[in-house]
Formats: C-alpha cells, structure tokens, sequence
C-alpha cells in the first residue's frame, strides 16, 4: 500500500536530493585534487568546477518559479533558497580558489587582478551582490525587510547576467560553451518578460 | 553429482562487481563528481565519458627510446613529473580541454611521416618518419616551458637543434622568416573535425620565428621527452620548442617548413591580435590584456596545496641568449 506524499515530505526528499547533488560532489573534487589525484593542474581544475558549478546552481534556482508556476507546485519555491545559498557557496569557493591555491595568497595581485581585469571585477560584482543575498536570506532578517526583501531579490538577474558575460569573457577561443550559457540565461529571464520590463521602467 | 542449493548469505553472480567496474572506481567516482550539480550541464562539454569502462584496455600509442647525449642539468631544475608532461596538453586538435589530448590522440598514426623543408631555399629536402630520430645526432635539452595562462613547466626534451636543419637546406638571401605548419587531418585530428571540440582556432595551426630566432641554438627541434620518442599528445612524431617565447610558438606534429621572405600570419595573432603577439617572448613586464604575466605557477608534484607560484623571468630566464635578438626593439609593442 503506497501513502500519498505529503508536501513536506516531498520538500524534505528535495532538501536531501540537493544536499547529496551539490556537496558529494565538492567532497570528491577537494578529495581528489588534495591527493594530486585531479590531472596534472588540481588548481585550474577546482577553479573551473566550482566556478562552473556555481553557475549551473544559478541557473537551476532560476529555474525554479517558472516551473512552479507552469506546473502549479509551489512547495517548490521551498527549495530555492537552498539552491540559492548553494550556488553561493560554490561562488565563494570558487574565488577562495583562485586566491588561495592559484596566486597562493598574493593580496596585492588579487586586487590587482579584480581591478584591472574587466572579466574578474564582473565577476566580483556578481559575488558580492550574491552575498548580500545569502545574507538576507535568514528568516529573521527577511521578515525585517519586508517589501523591500522582494525588491533585493531581485538583483538575482542582474547577477546571472554579469556571470554569464564574465564566463564569456573569460575563455581563450572556446566559445562554445559561453554562448549556449548566454542562451539558458536569456531563456530563462524570458520568462520573466514582463517583470523585469516593469523593474526596468522603475529605475 | 553435486546439487548446491544457494544460501540466502551467498553472492550471487549478479551482484559480484565487474572486474572493470572494480578497477575504475575512482574514474566512476571522478565522473560521479562531474554529474553532480557542480557540472550537470558542463557535462555536454566534457568528452570520453564513454571510455571510463574501457580504459584499462584502451589503446596505447607506443614511444619508443632515443639513444641521445644527457643534459647535465646544471642549473639543478626540478622537473615535472612524466606523468603530469603527457597529461597537461594544449592540443587542440585533439581537444582544447587539458586532459583530452591525452584521451584523445592515442591512435594518433604518425607512420608514414613527411616533413617538407621549402621555400626560400637552395636544397628543399623531405624528410620522412625515420630521418626525424636518425639524420642528426640527438641532444637533451631541460628547458622551462612556459604557457601563455601563466603555467609553466620543466620538460627533458630530445632533439637536434633547428639551425642544423636549416642549414641543410641552405636558406638564400631572401629567407627573412620560417614558417611552420601541423598536420591538418581532420579524420585523424577530431579537433579540426569538430568546433566545439577543436576551440574554435583556425587549422592548420601555424607559426612563425624571424630567421635569426630559428637559428639561435635554443631553438629546438623535439623528436622526444624523458628519453623516448613523443606521443602525440605532446606533439609526435616532431615539433618545435622555443623556451624563451610562450609555449603556443612551439607547434607540434610539423608537416611543413618554409623559407618566406615576409612575417607570417600565426594562428593565435590572427585570432586575437592584441591578446597574442607574433613575438611571444616570455615577457613578464606585458600583461596579457586578461590576465597578468608578472608570476607564474609551475608545476611540479604535489597536490592542491603545493606551493608553486614563482616570478617569472624575462624571456622565461633565457635572456642571456636572446636577448640580444631584440636590442633595438620596443617589447611592449613587439609583444
């Protein structure tokens, strides 16, 4: 005999299908790159998985409402945060990387780098609007915002965008992969048309 | 006769794990890696997923030893391991991903060869696979090699030096560049074949040196590394290495050789004329517009932790040598 699943229930198999997706993962990769086990450049590669992995995790939580919405599930949206912060984390990561195992903690080249080189200070824009929204991502501070929790938000697109355009700009000549993340962005802020026009028109 | 009945503890067949399975957990586990969220769709850019079960027998391109004079190593340089020297590739014709080379040009079929030396010449010669290992005495030569994104290496290449090659051929007045040219073999090449996978470059791959870069005897040209004949990922069965310039000038897998009187168009200068100059000399005072050129990495054993960012040295340390080919040239602008 089978019970329906009740939305908590079908949330808390979401939560968990998330945690084992997005941290195993990250596990594996640090594991391996730590024991000289990851190509010959460990340091490239975790800059590249967790940079790209943030990215997907990006797009995946944008993904979301138009779903929910289409598809009329709104436990859903229950998930997004979480998804959300994971894409912060591995945005983190992926700088923490690039300081830390790649200029092997050169500060001055760091800020160097961020100011002087138009595909990092992109980048780095797009990490610390992220960060902002990890921050209030907190229940306590959300209700304390209120309307205005909303309106930060959305800076969310904003964000995808200044990725996209900063993986884009990072590569040699592969191009291919940067124009069809350039796509999935377009697509998916497409759906959201109307919204982001009436954003615009308030600015 | 025998009659077992199996016991609820018993394996079973089903479930005893394929021997090929067993041995390649860690590649299922790094693959597992790439599936999860950190490359759901990164996936459609990552090749040979298909081969994880199959690498224990996959084809292997066979080297084979070079009887060549040792370099003594004077300068005491740690070198990179083999291992990480035929793993780490920009190769792009057989993928612009680090790793594929590697996977992907083990059937690599460099017998028959031809190497055409022509041009602006008196003696235009072609050279076939075995000339390459047997027409000159080979020598070892431990260069630092050091790539255009800030990575660099320590290689012991095998091979003769280009200025004897050249003057085999007797190089005439006129002769004021050399031009170098890769197999374009998009069958053999997947690269060439495929956009997304070759990175969008133009092929045939070419390069070019000013006639007294090719003569200097720096100028190497590689038959082999760590004693043995190359594989393909790392250029077989011949090409070239310029240890003071950027390692794109050192193109792999040459079929021709030419004599002109004019600066040739190169492959990464006709892509990106302000990102790559047609000098490339390992310069760490000229940035990379994208990135700077100041420090390097090199790489050596050890894993995530290694500490290995080092300066990097005008001319990649090799100034003494060089830098004389340059005196009266403004190198931020000869880039």
């Amino acid at each position: 005999m089978r019970k329906k699943l009740t939305t908590s229930n079908k949330v808390l198999m979401l939560k968990v299908a998330i945690h084992l997706a997005a941290f195993i993962p990250l596990l594996n990769l640090y594991y391996l790159a730590f024991l000289d086990q990851l190509g010959a450049d460990p340091v490239e590669r975790v800059i590249h998985f967790t940079g790209i992995g943030a990215f997907n995790l990006l797009l995946i939580t944008l993904t979301i409402s138009p779903i929910a919405k289409q598809f009329k599930q709104g436990y859903l949206l229950q998930v997004r945060r979480l998804l959300g912060l994971y894409a912060f984390s591995y945005a983190f990561l992926h700088i923490l990387n690039f300081l830390a195992f790649d200029l092997q903690f050169a500060w001055s080249l760091f800020i160097n780098e961020i100011v002087k080189r138009p595909y990092i200070t992109l980048g780095m824009v797009a990490f610390i609007l992220l960060t902002a929204l990890a921050v209030t991502s907190i229940n306590s501070v959300k209700r304390k915002m209120g309307k205005s929790w909303q309106k930060l938000h959305n800076i969310s697109y904003l964000i995808v965008i200044l990725v996209a355009i900063h993986f884009y700009w990072s590569v040699k000549s592969e191009l291919v992969a940067p124009l069809f993340y350039l796509l999935l962005t377009g697509i998916l802020l497409a759906f959201r048309y109307k919204k982001i026009k009436a954003l615009i028109s308030t600015i | 006769m025998l009659i077992e009945t199996p016991k609820s503890h018993d394996v079973k067949e089903s479930e005893v794990t394929p021997e090929n399975v067993f041995l390649n957990r860690r590649e299922l586990l790094k693959g597992m890696g790439f599936l999860g969220a950190g490359a759901l769709l990164a996936g459609a850019s990552s090749t040979a997923r298909a081969d994880w079960f199959n690498k224990e027998e996959a084809i292997k391109f066979k080297t084979t030893a070079l009887k060549y004079q040792s370099d003594s190593n004077q300068n005491k340089l740690v070198l990179t391991p083999e291992s990480k020297v035929i793993t780490h590739n920009n190769f792009y014709e057989f993928g612009a991903k680090k790793n594929q080379p590697a996977e992907l040009a083990q059937s690599f079929n460099v017998k028959p060869w031809q190497l055409t030396i022509s041009g602006e010449c008196d003696n235009p010669i072609t050279l076939d696979h075995d000339d390459l290992t047997n027409m000159f005495a080979l020598e070892e030569r431990i260069y630092r090699m050091r790539c255009v994104e800030a990575w660099s290496m320590v290689v012991p290449w095998v091979g003769f030096s280009l200025a004897d090659l050249l003057k085999k051929v007797a190089p005439n007045s006129s002769a004021k560049y050399v031009l170098f040219e890769t197999l374009y073999d998009p069958k053999q090449m997947p690269g060439q074949a495929d956009r997304r996978l070759g990175g969008g470059i133009a092929y045939p791959y070419v390069e070019g040196l000013r006639i007294d870069e090719a003569m200097n005897p720096l100028t190497l040209m590689s038959v082999g590394l760590y004693g043995k004949t190359l594989p393909p990922q790392n250029g077989a069965p011949i090409r070239l290495v310029v240890p003071w310039k950027y390692g794109f000038k050192s193109i792999k897998s040459i079929v021709s050789i030419k004599l002109v009187s004019e600066q040739p168009q190169t492959t990464w200068h006709k892509l990106a004329p302000r990102e790559y100059g047609f000098y490339a000399n390992v310069n760490p005072n000229h940035d990379h517009p994208r990135w700077s050129q100041a420090s390097e990495r090199r790489i050596t054993s050890g894993g995530l932790f290694n500490r290995n960012r080092i300066e990097t040295l005008p001319f990649n340390g090799y100034g003494e040598q060089v830098a004389h080919l340059y005196k009266s040239m403004d190198l931020s602008k000869f880039y």
